[in-house]
């Protein structure tokens, strides 16, 4: 057993931090690291730098713009880019949209939407939940119509991350409301949001932050050459999306760096004199988490050689999205909590020059209140490892 | 980064499994427990022969050189099948005194042990100590060339069936005054009040009065017991965190057997969700048990004792959390049958509970991983 890089793996991850390090906009890093919102002209912006590179989806084939990179190289630079503040990619064109596109999408799909994923020259979004159909996602009722060379689709789509800023969303809808089993009459369609009858509308989160939106389908007509694989099909392509995801949802580089932070943070403030990171009950709670990451990220290990020795991995592997977003959770809370009396003030009524940093940490607290609900909720991911893994 | 054993260490926890499968089988373990010995000094010769006893130690002194990952997948056996071999407390001593002892020590211990001849045991705890090495009243006195010892020591695990026993003693009032003596354990003045552990060990309270000892039982430097006790616990508590792993999957795999097998209602009790959603959490905090001991056992051999005593130190607060999650919700989900005797569980769960304070628990260890 050998828990350590080997020296080219070691190479790789001094390139990729060196590269990152001179090519992330100090003023996209600083905000990344100030837990500022990231408008889509930074995103585009740094989505562009990385495409230049080269660096944009390493997962995809060569031939598409892919790195080539192996399971662990992968990894390394996952938690490189974590660790140096890079703004994220946002993942529903290159990591969703793009790999239903790679197994499933016609040639003729590949050809005209993959560049453009690519490049970011179209911003996608997803359009799976809807009000009704949220765990129970294969009941969803966006309705689309077949007539003549197009689909008419009606309905709506909710939890729509970045949807105000989307050029194009992927969306499960009905085309057969007539089978005996639900997940049978659902298509996967690709949808140009500038299409008439489009209204997306924000839904304010619980830290008053704009980021999802409900999306309304009005009689809405969608080419037929935009259905992805076989009609009433988009189930089998929705499953594979769900289950290329999860390696990756432990997120352990991010929380790395929200712990050293929140050390950081903690150690510059004094309670009685003495730094907060010294106060025992403050110090027990932290290392209880510092602890489960160090754990996570062995585990985390584990299954980059179980993918790079098989090619496959075992539903076990939602624990990494548990043990994840819990650590992402409790990181936060005890950021919050580290910021004391000041956590309290609301950050668009203060005064000039307040303190916009601190008063992030409440909000984001709140904010990450999301990371056990999304992505297939904490439950439904034991329900997975228990129906999966242990055949219960 | 690889997880996969070497063929050798394989074939080698191959037949570590198939042993214990075999001599320690449910009913056959009730028998070892209750013997006079309190282990099977069959199964002990077996260990020898497999090179079990040798294994941790430099093939210089005898040992055979693995590495403390080599003994992940042996202490998960261990831990699977409940053994009551004095295998920890033999080996991290026969290591102590082989990084530590002087040379004549060393050709005494490390070849006796790595053939089966010799067992070890460690008193270092007394009534006042708690988990605290420096914290001791138990006194050394120099004699003519030997020492004197007198004091009391508590809970001294595996001390009946041990040939010699580490004690530590102060040598001197200062901090730094604790030295670490081997003494026979029939040594005139030394008195074991035995009894069995609750996880089915054996242990003994030692009374040292006028226990003299020859110069050639110091082990190390006068006053330097500290350092090297630390380092030798350090790796028995990596071995105890991966034999907490093999129980916990044992008591893991035994739960999930009773959830489909175990009717109520008309159905297996494995199709209630509030029962899925808990076994899951077992499995899962298992898991992170065995990556942070694997994490526990590189480091135990490395070079940097700072980071050493912080990792291992993390290990056991998880393993101490998961332990005692894995034990009680097996037991809990067992229901009844889970408070019996009769049920494997109920001993893993001893076991697992009494792992969760060997040599410091949770809230000692937190401390020391933040210091």
């Amino acid at each position: 057993m050998d828990l350590n890089y080997s020296a080219e793996e070691n190479a790789f991850r001094e390139e990729v931090r060196t590269w990152l390090d001179a090519n992330i906009p100090p003023e996209l890093r600083e905000k990344v690291l100030n837990y500022e919102e990231l408008g889509k002209d930074d995103l585009v912006r740094w989505h562009k730098i990385l495409a230049k590179k080269g660096w944009v989806a390493p997962v995809w084939p060569v031939e598409w713009g892919g790195t080539g990179w192996n399971a662990v190289q992968r990894y390394i630079y996952e938690e490189e880019y974590a660790l140096a503040g890079a703004p994220p990619i946002a993942p529903f064109g290159p990591t969703m949209c793009a790999s239903v596109l790679l197994r499933f999408g016609s040639d003729a799909q590949k050809k005209r939407f993959l560049p453009r994923i690519y490049n970011c020259d179209d911003f996608w979004c997803q359009g799976y939940s809807e009000p009704g159909s949220g765990s129970d996602l294969a009941s969803l009722k966006t309705r689309a119509e077949r007539r003549g060379d197009h689909y008419v689709v009606n309905g709506q789509k909710t939890w729509t991350t970045l949807g105000h800023y989307g050029d194009w969303i992927f969306c499960l809808v009905r085309t057969d409301v007539d089978t005996p089993k639900k997940q049978d009459g659902i298509s996967f369609l690709l949808i140009d949001m500038k299409t008439p009858g489009i209204t997306v509308r924000p839904l304010v989160l619980l830290d008053e932050g704009h980021e999802v939106n409900e999306v309304f389908f009005d009689d809405v007509k969608v080419p037929l050459e935009n259905l992805v694989f076989e009609e009433n099909k988009g189930w089998t392509v929705a499953k594979y999306l769900l289950g290329h995801e999860r390696l990756g949802t432990g997120r352990i580089g991010g929380s790395k760096r929200e712990l050293g932070k929140l050390k950081a943070m903690a150690a510059k403030t004094l309670v009685n004199g003495k730094p907060l990171l010294e106060d025992v009950r403050f110090r027990d709670r932290l290392s209880r988490v510092e602890i489960e990451l160090m754990a996570l990220e062995v585990t985390n290990m584990r299954f980059l050689d179980e993918m790079r020795r098989t090619g496959n991995i075992g539903p076990e592997v939602s624990m990494l999205k548990i043990k994840g977003t819990e650590i992402q959770q409790a990181l936060t809370e005890l950021t919050m909590q580290v910021a004391g009396p000041s956590a309290r003030a609301f950050k668009p009524l203060a005064y000039d020059g307040f303190d916009a940093f601190t008063a992030s940490l409440a909000a984001r607290y709140f904010n990450f209140r999301k990371t056990s609900i999304y992505a297939g909720s904490n439950e439904i991911q034991r329900n997975i490892y228990s129906k999966m893994a242990l055949g219960l | 980064m690889d997880f996969q054993l070497s063929e050798e260490l394989q074939q080698l926890s191959d037949s570590v499994q198939r042993v214990v499968e075999k001599a320690y089988d449910f009913e056959a373990r009730k028998k070892i427990v209750a013997s006079d010995q309190g282990h099977s000094a069959e199964t002990w010769n077996t260990f020898a022969e497999l090179g079990l006893l040798g294994l941790p130690l430099s093939a210089d002194h005898g040992g055979f050189g693995g590495s403390s990952s080599d003994l992940v997948s042996v202490m998960e056996a261990f831990g699977a099948g409940l053994v009551v071999e004095p295998y920890v407390s033999t080996v991290s001593m026969a290591r102590l005194i082989e990084r530590a002892g002087s040379d004549a020590q060393r050709a005494a211990v490390v070849g006796a042990v790595a053939e089966g001849n010799m067992k070890l045991a460690l008193a270092c705890a007394e009534p006042g100590s708690r988990y605290d090495l420096a914290t001791i009243e138990t006194s050394a006195r120099r004699d003519g060339d030997g020492w004197v010892l007198d004091g009391t020591k508590i809970g001294v695990i595996d001390a009946p069936m041990a040939d010699r026993i580490v004690v530590t003693a102060r040598t001197s009032g200062k901090a730094g005054g604790v030295s670490l003596f081997l003494v026979p354990r029939d040594a005139k003045g030394m008195t074991l009040k035995t009894y069995r552990t609750q996880d089915s060990l054996r242990g003994a309270d030692i009374t040292l009065s006028g226990v003299r000892v020859g110069g050639d039982a110091l082990i190390g430097a006068e006053g330097a017991g500290v350092a090297a006790l630390e380092e030798a616990l350090d790796f028995a508590s990596a071995l105890l965190c991966a034999e907490a792993v093999g129980a916990m999957k044992y008591a893991c795999d035994a739960t999930l057997e009773y959830l489909k097998t175990r009717k109520q209602f008309g159905v297996p009790i494995g199709s209630f969700q509030a029962l899925q959603h808990r076994i899951v959490d077992m499995y899962i905090c298992t898991e992170q048990s065995r990556s942070i001991t694997y994490l526990a056992c590189a480091r135990v051999d490395g070079s940097d004792a700072a980071d050493r005593r912080r990792v291992v130190s993390g290990a056991r607060v998880k393993i101490a959390d998961a332990a005692r999650q894995v034990g009680q919700e097996a037991i809990q989900l067992h229901g009844g049958m889970g408070m019996t005797i009769e049920m494997k569980v109920s001993h893993t769960f001893k076991r697992l509970t009494m792992i969760g304070q060997s040599f410091g628990d949770a809230d000692y260890f937190i401390e020391r991983f933040a210091a």
